[in-house]
């Protein structure tokens, strides 16, 4: 049997506030390859703290978060983001695209800080955008762009470099219900084509598309 | 991460805020152009002044001889130094104050209703004083060792004293009454560069010149070629009085090296410290404009971090953003500055002197300038956690 993809045991995350604040609190979760997963939660209620420490872009102050294997809570400041960045595919909320480059410029900026030899990246980008469908937008600027267009592109950018994981954080929060559709479908069509994806919202037509939903309540999460 | 990445990924942050980043290297311009324009300007300048210095002064040495009842200084020592390689012409004077006073006349008649008799300065000079003092004979001829040798009566007046004595002419020989004794005037001598006091003064032949007690040699006059003025500073009192050399006093330019340093140093220290109080401020708007920047790209760094940049290549983008706008300012600036030393040099007709390390620093100098200024905005950016910078 193949490594899960994620692997939490009792996470706890703690803010040094006064009092403290237990925003997670002995969180366990199992995301096997391929899997479609939705984090459903009120807002306030940990769901941010979540995907930033799935994102390995916070650690927990106590647990065991294991990515592919690798026991990323022990590890340094410096390979936490080399992991990150070869692992995790993010999409946001806002986008976060570059305004005034190019889609496919955006697209690129996914593999500059890895490994990945310059040779063929435009190449590779391209492709990452005739898979979500924006082929015939990669010259063009993200202004230009319809929302559901800029949630593609990015979600192309988050596809560049095969990570093993799809982070998606509210990625319908600024569509309208026609753009979420595409891009649900888009969630579709990757998981068919083996990608693991972790969707965190607060909206039920999206987390009702996914295979699997978990609940997360002050900072207790728990399968539906 | 590859250079090339980095390069291109700061090139296009520039060059997508494009206007900020122009209003962003004017500091910097300013800067460089004016210390690029303080430095050339000065060195131009200096070298005319000591252009100028040289085409009279540095060419003139004189050579004073203290008064003596003995001979110092010979009359034919003369050739001597006039054989001194270096020395263009060479003239022996002769003054005392027993001649500097003398009542002279340009007839006998005495008419009382106009003031005939000028009193004027007889001095004594050696054939070679056209040349020395760089004047020209206006009228006639000045008189030559054959004069002199002959004792002939001849005397030469100066321009001025000619115009006092009412003489236009002199190719009817008019005649001069020292004291009551006439002498033919066989020239007018003027245009004088040197010695200007000479053009109201009467000079003789020195066989002449015992008649008013100017005997013995006071002054030398020698004018060199360019350059060798020091030379013949140091040869002329061996060369006019052997054994006698430490009595004479030599009278000659300082060093024209020293006269371009003393002009540098004056005009150069003011703008120097302008340039460089415009670059300080420049190096302050750049921090300033990088620091805004870095914090409406906050989002951005946060992209950036998810996408696997760890903070040194953070801070590694913001400090060649900075450095490059610095850079680009340093380029204008220099080429600004070339220009207007160009443009000043061509409108006072001088040589413009351009160091051409002066040309390759000043980008440098701005770069540097662009670095510093970016240091602190650099580890602000470096610093945020990208928990902070997403939300």
């Amino acid at each position: 049997m193949p490594e899960p993809v994620i692997e939490l045991e009792g996470i706890c995350k703690e803010f040094p506030t006064d009092p403290p604040v237990r925003a997670l609190s002995d969180v366990r979760l199992r995301v096997e390859r391929s899997d479609y997963l939705a984090i459903v939660g009120p807002s306030g209620s940990g769901k941010s703290t979540l995907l930033n420490v799935l994102g390995l872009l916070d650690v927990p102050t106590s647990g065991s978060y294991r990515l592919d294997g690798v026991e990323t809570t022990a590890l340094g400041d410096g390979a936490r983001t080399r992991l990150r960045g070869s692992r995790i595919g993010f999409v946001f909320q806002s986008f976060h695209l570059l305004s005034r480059r190019t889609v496919v410029e955006n697209t690129m900026l996914a593999e500059i800080y890895g490994g990945q030899s310059r040779r063929g990246r435009r190449e590779r980008a391209l492709a990452a955008l005739d898979r979500v469908g924006l082929g015939h937008r990669a010259g063009f600027p993200p202004e230009r762009l319809s929302g559901g267009e800029r949630q593609r592109a990015a979600i192309a950018r988050a596809l560049l470099g095969e990570p093993s994981l799809l982070l998606c954080d509210e990625p319908t929060g600024n569509l309208d219900s026609r753009n979420t559709d595409a891009v649900l479908d888009l969630f579709d069509e990757l998981r068919e084509q083996g990608m693991t994806i972790v969707v965190i919202t607060h909206e039920n037509e999206v987390s009702e598309r996914a295979v699997r939903r978990v609940r997360i309540t002050d900072g207790v999460l728990a399968e539906e | 991460m590859d250079i090339r990445d980095l390069t291109g990924e700061a090139v296009a942050a520039i060059t997508v805020r494009a206007a900020r980043s122009a209003l962003t290297t004017l500091g910097t311009v300013l800067g460089i152009t004016t210390l690029v324009i303080t430095l050339g300007i000065a060195a131009t300048a200096g070298n005319q002044i000591v252009g100028r210095f040289d085409e009279l002064t540095a060419t003139a040495v004189t050579v004073e001889v203290p008064e003596n009842d003995q001979e110092i200084v010979a009359w034919d020592a003369l050739d001597r130094v006039t054989r001194l390689r270096g020395v263009v012409a060479a003239a022996a004077l002769a003054e005392s104050k027993e001649s500097a006073n003398l009542s002279v006349r340009s007839n006998l008649l005495i008419d009382p209703t106009r003031v005939t008799a000028q009193t004027l300065t007889v001095v004594a000079a050696s054939p070679g004083l056209p040349g020395a003092a760089r004047g020209r004979m206006v009228q006639g001829r000045f008189f030559d060792s054959g004069h002199v040798a002959r004792r002939d009566e001849v005397v030469v007046v100066g321009e001025q004293a000619a115009k006092m004595l009412g003489i236009t002419r002199v190719d009817r020989a008019p005649a001069v009454f020292i004291g009551d004794h006439a002498y033919t005037v066989i020239g007018i001598l003027g245009g004088l560069r040197r010695e200007q006091s000479l053009s109201s003064a009467i000079m003789v032949p020195p066989t002449i010149g015992r008649r008013f007690g100017l005997r013995h040699v006071t002054r030398v006059l020698v004018t060199t070629s360019l350059g060798a003025a020091e030379l013949i500073a140091r040869q002329a009192p061996t060369a006019l009085s052997p054994g006698d050399e430490g009595m004479l006093q030599v009278i000659a330019q300082t060093s024209p090296t020293r006269a371009r340093d003393a002009v540098q140093n004056d005009v150069n220290a003011l703008f120097l410290i302008l340039g460089l109080v415009s670059l300080v401020v420049g190096a302050v708007g750049i921090a300033n404009v990088t620091l805004v920047t870095v914090m409406e790209r906050t989002g951005e760094i946060g992209l950036r971090r998810a996408l696997g940049a760890a903070r040194r290549h953070i801070a590694a983008q913001f400090l060649l953003e900075s450095t490059l706008i610095g850079l680009t300012g340093g380029v204008i600036g220099a080429s600004l500055g070339i220009v207007a030393i160009v443009a000043v040099s061509a409108a006072k007709e001088w040589t413009p002197v351009l160091d051409v390390r002066l040309g390759l620093a000043a980008p440098v100098a701005g770069a540097v300038v662009g670095l510093l200024a970016g240091l602190y905005p650099a580890l602000r950016a470096a610093r945020m956690e990208p928990v902070d910078a997403l939300r």
